[in-house]
């Protein structure tokens, strides 16, 4: 067999050169008579070293990175082809200490394999999680979900297992999973990586959820920001259905079960489960009120079953290597890992899965290894947008959804982005409301119009206009924006807001602590 | 480096294809694959959808106007979607933003939009060029890129 090299093919890896990369291996190897078999797997997710070229050797694969398309010429004459020495050489990726000191169970295989071959997947564990499925039957897988204490990876934290209960004992002659691809918060791109990397773990935990509450259709709702994504999943879903994966008998069993891809339009508020289902039935994507639930009255008003991508990703090995296993790990009541996202000004950003429980300063410090420009750390925004601003004094905050809440911030879908010293967090809580006001799906009032007079307010303290009456005024607003949003959207949206003003009260002009501190 | 968008002039026929290929889907599919062929969603499509899904044109615009992505104009030249997210602006965002303002604007042909997040996030700041990815645009590669859109 000709020897393999690995260019990955990820959104993160392409944005810095990996189609030319890889285009010029080919190229290369061509050149020299020396023949090659390109592999476009998914990223490991270290993107520091993106394009992260790996060459397949006796000892194992070894890394160089990051390669540039005028890095190649020069990589191959290095002896790049029997891992030879070159600046750029990392090493066996998975001896770096930032994928070294990582617990993969979904991510286990991103990176590693080709994410659109069947048999690489089988060879390297898929399917085993859906055979077992098979086997034990829906009342039983949904006992496992619900034993292996999993807990929604969208946002909400809310329990998988009592949700997919809820669906399965639902009557209807039709019933609906839809993944929840809509992954817009600012700082994340695990469903981005798993959908380009190991797309086959989601088509798995797909049919498994429909074996379990009775669905025969799926859908995954990916942004349309994710180009490569798209293009991934839809080739993913295509050879599932070619290879019986999904179809009549999906996996070889007695349910059929087929999935449709649908692309988001560019609305932040279809990651919000009841205005994804608006959108997916081609309506403008408002939120509904609740209840009734989507578990209940979902899409065309049948039960649905909303999972975020990585939630459905982990079922696979909770049936696999089961419930215990991934209840074993983790910290309080967020059991399992959680695949992290190091975004920001970080040294060391990408892709983290942990088990609960480390500590944020672990997090930034000592795995991200402080800031990219060398400038000391001053905030953390934990969640996407709707994310609290956490400072220094509140890093030994344990990744656990009950201790975020108590310091009223919250995990969300697990980004992590750092802010260096010369972050304004005056522009950072008025970006919070500009965002808000941008993708408010107007349907309530509190969203659509707290908003945009928030920012207003904002401005205004921000200029020294009578900062004591107007920070009443955007507290005021914050209230009622937590308390009477419909949605998420402006219920969280004062989080970012009150955080930089309890925490960061001196970037808000000329206002006393103590005023700031009114929440 | 950049290829140009899809643009091919409005057919009243070929859009009429393009919906009778989507079948009895949803209308995003069909706003999207009239797009894709267009380079945007003309007024003159609004009833074409209306009448092959059953809907009032009052919906099909709601539909139209409520997505940041469906345009009623093609977009002239390059198209830049910059991502103006959080975890960008911590890699310099901002200054990208003002760069690339200043320096588009003696050239013409260069639509710059704002898009909040692009998931790359680690490799910002980052941006969408007539589609295509494109992360780490700071020093020499951002430079890189203000020259290839000037061609």
């Amino acid at each position: 067999m000709n020897p393999r090299v690995f260019v990955p093919g990820d959104a993160a890896a392409a944005a810095v050169g990996a189609d030319e990369v890889a285009t010029a291996v080919a190229a290369e190897a061509a050149r020299l008579g020396v023949p090659v078999q390109i592999v476009r797997n998914g990223s490991r997710g270290v993107f520091e070293f993106e394009t992260l070229v790996e060459i397949e050797t006796g000892a194992g694969r070894i890394g160089y990175g990051p390669i540039y398309p005028e890095d190649v010429a020069g990589l191959m004459a290095a002896g790049f082809l029997q891992g030879g020495p070159h600046p750029k050489r990392v090493g066996r990726p998975e001896a770096l200490p930032f994928l070294a000191r990582q617990t993969r169970l979904t991510f286990a295989r991103c990176g590693l394999t080709d994410p659109f071959s069947i048999d690489d997947y089988r060879a390297n564990g898929g399917i085993v999680g859906l055979e077992k499925a098979l086997r034990l039957g829906p009342a039983e897988i949904v006992e496992r979900v619900k034993a292996s204490g999993l807990r929604g990876r969208g946002g909400a934290g809310f329990p998988a297992g009592i949700k997919w209960e809820t669906v399965a004992r639902a009557q209807a002659l039709q019933k609906y999973v839809v993944c929840n691809a809509d992954e817009g918060d600012s700082g994340t791109f695990a469903d981005r990586m798993l959908l380009e990397g190991d797309p086959f773990l989601l088509i798995e935990g797909m049919v498994i959820a429909g074996l379990a509450v009775g669905a025969s259709q799926g859908f995954i709702y990916v942004r349309s920001e994710y180009p490569h994504a798209i293009a991934a999943i839809r080739r993913a879903t295509a050879a599932a259905r070619a290879t019986g994966l999904l179809g009549a008998s999906a996996g070889g069993g007695s349910r059929a079960f087929d999935i449709e891809v649908r692309v988001g339009a560019g609305a932040y508020v279809c990651g919000e489960e009841t205005a994804l289902l608006e959108s997916l039935e081609g309506k403008r994507g408002q939120v509904r009120a609740k209840p009734p639930l989507p578990a209940h009255a979902g899409l065309f008003g049948r039960p649905t079953l909303v999972n975020n991508v990585l939630t459905l990703a982990a079922v696979p090995f909770i049936l696999a290597q089961g419930a215990d296993a991934y209840a074993s790990l983790g910290h309080g009541r967020s059991r399992g890992t959680l695949p992290v996202q190091l975004a920001g000004d970080v040294r060391n950003g990408g892709l983290f899965e942990t088990p609960f429980g480390m500590p944020l300063a672990e997090l930034v410090d000592d795995i991200g290894g402080g800031t990219l420009s060398g400038r000391p750390v001053r905030a953390v925004q934990v969640g996407g947008p709707l994310g609290a601003y956490f400072p220094r004094t509140l890093f030994d905050t344990p990744l656990d959804y009950e201790a975020f809440a108590a310091r009223d911030g919250l995990i969300g879908h697990g980004g992590v982005v750092v802010f260096n010293d010369t972050v304004d967090m005056g522009q950072q809580a008025r970006f919070a409301l500009e965002f808000c006001a941008i993708e408010s799906c107007g349907k309530c009032t509190p969203c659509r119009i707290g908003s945009v007079r928030g920012a207003e307010t904002l401005d205004r303290i921000l200029a020294g206009e009578r900062p004591e009456a107007n920070l009443a005024v955007l507290n005021d607003l914050c209230e009622v924006m937590a308390a009477g949003s419909l949605c998420a959207l402006g219920g969280l949206t004062p989080y970012p807001v009150r955080s930089a003003l309890k925490h960061f009260a001196e970037d808000f002009g000329a206002v006393p602590r103590a005023a700031a501190d009114v929440s | 480096m950049p290829d140009g968008l899809p643009n091919s002039p409005w057919s009243a026929a070929r859009a009429s294809e393009i919906i009778a290929e989507g079948g009895a889907g949803a209308l995003l599919p069909l706003l999207h694959a009239l797009q894709a062929e267009f380079g945007c969603v003309p007024d003159a499509a609004v009833p074409l959808l209306a009448s092959a899904l059953n809907l009032s044109r009052a919906e099909v615009h709601g539909v139209l106007t409520f997505y940041h992505d469906f345009r009623r104009t093609p977009v002239e030249g390059h198209l830049v979607r910059l991502c103006r997210a959080e975890a960008c602006q911590a890699r310099g965002g901002r200054e990208v933003e003002a760069t690339l303002k200043a320096a588009l604007e003696i050239d013409a042909g260069v639509t710059l939009e704002a898009v909040y997040c692009l998931g790359l996030c680690a490799s910002g700041p980052a941006a969408l060029v007539n589609g295509k990815p494109v992360a780490r645009l700071h020093g020499a590669r951002l430079t890189q890129l203000i020259e290839a859109l000037r061609t």
